[in-house]
């Protein structure tokens, strides 16, 4: 195939008739594709009445981008790939040291995000900064820390785990239920959601250790539905879909308090102007702390016995039982701690929220987090921050798109193309890095030099 | 033509009586008895499908024996049924390691890290089960400096050093079959199991492979049991032969004693049962005629 475009390209007319021709083929299945989804709406009227729209212009826009992108991608982007693939095997020898930035971007990363808050607050003022803190920055860390926590269980162990959000669940129902009926502090629940997430990490894997694979999945798949059906019909605990609201918020260590009404307020104590905003920021760097040592644990275990294990485990369950590994405790101590950085995040999740309900915890956000780890390159820590960076905020900055509604008119909502983007973007992404962002694994010990193993040695785990 | 003596006065670390193993219909090993003594190099060999990996694998607890008892005997003494214990107690409590027909490397983990994972026991018990590591105790480093050192002793041994911080999957066929048995020995294991070693091997990798069981029943003073189909390695390095057909022993003793068994001869080329008698008496007359000459062959 490369051979034969390659063939072709020495005739650039030829190279331009073939991606002519090639947007056409695409314009016209793009065509065929969204006659009826796009082309055609049905809405009813004040008076009940199904009525068909015709929306011929969006379906123009559709089928051009589908047709120009074609023939652009024939045209110009895979000859400048294929050079570009050519022009860095040629210089791969002598690309061996790594820019500054790329050495230590961990560690610029955590300063840049130490000096986040305050810089919107410079930027936007307090009350601007709300929304960049909150809905960027608290948003995107929560889902790094539980793409981290699941990176344990499938990154590292293998074990492919569909219902993850369950953990998430169990520590943002332990922290909204306990700190209502028994008034405890968020310092003494924050253990303990994690302690009681592991626990049911726990209850989990006991029957599915003997499932592999797909068994495995669709297990722990129900595992995650079970628990929120159990959260909507408890009723008499839980208060079903109506969820528990009036959460308490956190205080900083009990030095500080965020309520308006207590006398050791924040902006009191200091003297600043009221607002939320200080609350935001504080539970930024709760979450940034909490992200950390999730990502400091799985370092440091990932260096010990129990961590090597999960990672030989992945690679051959039979090698390790031979080798005298007990893959029953592994296994669960995989499932145990990953569950716990779940319940810690979701403890975390019910003290920004305020307010806890079922709907948080649908398959949807199991799915959004695996796929985070999967595209971040599963196992790598580095991977699935940018993964999880480009995952959520972008479909956070969607929001702010609202330049698109003078193209696509008024009616036309960015949110609503959210799932549309993050498919397109998961397509894009494991088509031109199929290992996802970071596919190579750093060793966890090495004799004369640190090389990273390649993504073509690891394997994914059989479950 | 008696058994080899000198092994019968040897005391035996690893026995099996009556073993039997089936599968459905099929008796894969039909009331199997041998003794494997301490410090030899025994040898289980036989044609495709005679039941030599289905008796590995009940002697290293990957399968449950239908009948049968296993009893492996440590140096110290202690004695253990392995017919009843799962296949990570065999290699963990009872010190039998294994590797595999079809090799089976950690082929993510550079070859340094196979070895560590093969430590696995040893570095738990130092890390307290992860806890006293996780707060940085020197206990744990210093276990943890050993396991390395361990693993570097392995590595010159297979002659790996070099590689060591390749990932396993990137290693040529050869290295990797050594990579596998230096990995079983980093369990520390008293009786080491050993599917095809030689497998896929060039006559060079072979004679490597002699030379590394040789020195690792001679520095470690484990003893091996192995299947083989290469005769070379099989007659050079093995003390005792052991030969199965249809999950039965055929011959039990010294290279030399089996070479020449009628039924060893028999089932290797493949003679009609009743010309196993003729068989018999044109060996008879050979030997009596100019001594044992020519033997089995693969």
């Amino acid at each position: 195939m490369a051979n034969i475009s390659n063939t072709h390209e020495s005739a650039g007319g030829n190279l331009t008739a073939r991606a002519l021709r090639e947007g056409f083929y695409a314009g016209v299945i793009s065509l065929g594709l969204f006659v009826l989804f796009v082309g055609l709406e049905t809405t009813q009227n004040i008076r009940n009445e199904l009525v068909l729209n015709q929306r011929w212009g969006l379906l123009a826009v559709f089928v051009i981008v589908a047709a120009v992108g074609r023939f652009l991608s024939v045209a110009y982007l895979r000859p400048w790939l294929a050079a570009r693939k050519a022009a860095a095997s040629a210089t791969a020898s002598t690309e061996t040291e790594e820019s500054f930035f790329k050495r230590n971007f961990s560690k610029i990363a955590i300063v840049a995000l130490i000096f986040y808050p305050p810089l919107m607050v410079v930027l936007f003022g307090v009350q601007g900064s709300l929304k960049w803190v909150d809905n960027f920055g608290i948003q995107i860390l929560i889902y790094v820390m539980l793409a981290w926590g699941l990176n344990i269980v499938v990154g590292l162990a293998g074990l492919l785990d569909l219902g993850y959000v369950a953990f998430y669940a169990v520590g943002a129902y332990s922290y909204a239920l306990l700190s209502q009926y028994f008034g405890l502090s968020f310092w003494v629940l924050l253990p303990l959601a994690g302690i009681l997430a592991a626990f049911w990490g726990m209850i989990l894997g006991f029957p599915v250790l003997r499932l592999k694979g797909d068994y495995l999945a669709i297990v722990t798949l129900a595992f995650g539905e079970i628990i929120r059906l159990v959260l909507i019909n408890w009723t008499e605990v839980t208060k079903g879909t109506f969820g528990v609201s009036g959460i308490p918020k956190a205080s900083v260590f009990g030095i500080w308090s965020f309520d308006v009404s207590a006398p050791n307020n924040f902006a009191k104590v200091f003297e600043l102007p009221m607002s939320s905003a200080y609350y935001k920021i504080f539970l930024f760097y709760l979450i940034l702390a909490l992200a950390l040592l999730t990502a400091y644990v799985t370092i440091r275990l990932r260096r010990m016995p129990i961590g090597r294990a999960w990672e030989a485990l992945r690679e051959d369950e039979i090698a390790c039982r031979s080798l005298g590994i007990n893959t029953v405790t592994t296994k669960l101590t995989a499932f145990a701690i990953g569950a716990m950085f779940g319940g810690f995040a979701g403890s975390f999740f019910a003290v920004r929220q305020g307010f806890v309900s079922p709907e948080s915890f649908v398959f949807l956000e199991s799915a959004i987090i695996l796929a985070i780890v999967v595209l971040g390159g599963m196992g790598s820590l580095i991977g699935i921050a940018v993964a999880a960076v480009v995952m959520v905020g972008g479909t956070e900055l969607l929001r702010e798109m609202t330049f698109l509604k003078s193209i696509f008119g008024p009616d036309f909502t960015p949110e609503l193309y959210r799932m549309l983007i993050f498919g397109l973007a998961m397509v894009v992404v494991m088509v031109l890095k199929p290992r996802g962002f970071v596919g190579s694994r750093e060793p966890t010990a090495f004799l004369k030099e640190r090389k990273n193993v390649s993504g073509s040695f690891t394997k994914e785990g059989h479950g | 033509m008696a058994p080899g003596t000198n092994t019968m006065t040897k005391d035996p670390i690893l026995k099996v009586e009556h073993l039997s193993m089936r599968f459905g219909g099929l008796m894969a090993i039909n009331d199997l008895s041998f003794e494997a003594y301490r410090g030899d190099i025994t040898a289980l060999i036989g044609p495709n499908g005679a039941g030599k990996t289905t008796v590995f694998n009940c002697v290293t607890g990957f399968y449950k024996p239908t009948m049968g008892m296993i009893t492996m005997r440590q140096k110290a003494g202690k004695e253990f049924l392995l017919e009843r214990m799962t296949d990570f107690e065999v290699n963990r409590d009872a010190k039998v390691a294994r590797t595999f027909q079809n090799i089976r490397l950690f082929s993510g983990l550079t070859v340094l890290e196979n070895l560590l994972v093969a430590q696995h026991n040893a570095l738990m018990k130092a890390s307290g089960y992860t806890i006293l590591g996780l707060l940085g105790l020197p206990t744990y480093k210093k276990a943890a400096a050993e396991s390395i050192d361990i693993a570097k002793y392995w590595l010159e041994k297979a002659n790996l050093i070099e590689r060591a911080d390749d990932p396993a999957g990137d290693l040529p066929y050869g290295a990797q079959r050594r990579l596998e048995i230096a990995r079983a020995m980093c369990t520390g294991p008293e009786f080491l199991c050993l599917d095809e070693p030689a497998a896929g091997l060039n006559p060079r990798e072979s004679l490597a492979l002699n030379e590394l069981l040789r020195s690792i029943r001679k520095d470690s003073g484990a003893s091996i049991l192995l299947i083989e189909h290469d005769m070379s390695v099989v007659m050079e390095i093995s003390d005792h032969v052991v030969v199965l057909e249809y999950g039965q022993k055929i011959s039990d003793g010294t290279p030399d004693h089996v070479k020449n068994d009628p039924k060893v001869i028999a089932a290797y080329l493949g003679v009609e049962d009743d010309e196993v008698e003729e068989v018999i008496e044109e060996i008879e007359v050979i030997a009596e005629g100019e001594g044992p000459q020519g033997g089995a062959h693969s």
